[in-house]
């Protein structure tokens, strides 16, 4: 299985469904080896970006959904998910490790997302994020 | 969902509550929900101050997880009580180092190191 794959789901304004998703892409990264680290952050990762898209983005709009996205090679996956909700500017969130955010919520989805995927990236509007995992990566800290 | 589906197992140990997370992946909104629930109850209605959160059996939690625990912290220091978790595996434990919420809480490696002079 080495020719890269490539998957498109378009799904509703609906958690479960995302995880439906989530759960199709990191099969489809056991099935071409990927360690069970990078397994656990692209989880991590799809499941802080997903709850964004449809509770932030779509705000959990029934008429709105959630593309998605991927492609699978033995040497990365590669995911772009848009929503339809009106973005956010990602700069404006605050850092969740400032010791006066210790104790709030938020922020620390996309801090997650950055530190377990080898990308993150957001479009200008906010609606489209791309992610990033290419295996094997050895940690820089 | 009944309000009552218990998710966490609850012992004492002496003066202490020891609460074992059931799940292995704390996700889903609604069963985070539940489990907030269930921890704050110890605390606001049952009045317990000395508290372990014992995570062996969980294998995955998210940021929304992290916000109810951080409420948690909150409600057992308004309470003058004493919160530490234990026997969080080294992948979760990753997720407390980078939001550093490894310094907000007291975290021990086994229940046995959690307990002692609690």
């Amino acid at each position: 299985m080495s020719n890269p794959e490539e998957f498109s789901e378009r799904i509703p304004s609906d958690t479960a469904r995302g995880r439906e998703v989530q759960e199709q892409i990191v099969a489809g990264m056991e099935q071409r080896g990927f360690s069970p680290r990078d397994v656990f952050g692209v989880r991590l990762a799809l499941e802080e970006a997903l709850v964004n898209a449809i509770k932030h983005g779509n705000r959990m709009d029934p008429a709105k959904s959630v593309q998605i996205d991927w492609s699978l090679s033995d040497s990365e996956v590669h995911i772009v998910i848009e929503d339809e909700g009106g973005g956010f500017d990602v700069n404006e969130v605050p850092d969740p490790t400032d010791d006066e955010n210790l104790d709030k919520p938020g922020g620390r989805g996309i801090m997650l997302m950055r530190s377990f995927m080898s990308l993150v990236e957001y479009n200008d509007t906010g609606n489209r994020l791309t992610l990033e995992k290419r295996k094997d990566e050895v940690d820089e800290d | 969902m009944s309000a009552g589906h218990r998710r966490l197992d609850i012992e004492e140990v002496g003066d202490v509550t020891v609460a074992k997370f059931v799940d292995k992946k704390i996700l889903d909104e609604g069963n985070i929900q539940i489990i907030g629930n269930q921890l704050f109850s110890l605390v606001e209605e049952e009045g317990r101050q000395k508290i372990v959160l014992d995570f062996s059996n969980v294998e995955y939690l998210s940021s929304a997880a992290l916000g109810k625990l951080i409420t948690m912290d909150k409600k057992v220091k308004a309470a003058k009580g004493k919160l530490r978790l234990c026997s969080v595996r080294p992948d979760i434990y990753e997720v407390f180092a980078i939001t550093k919420l490894n310094k907000l809480f007291d975290m021990r490696e086994n229940q046995e190191q959690a307990l002692e002079g609690m």
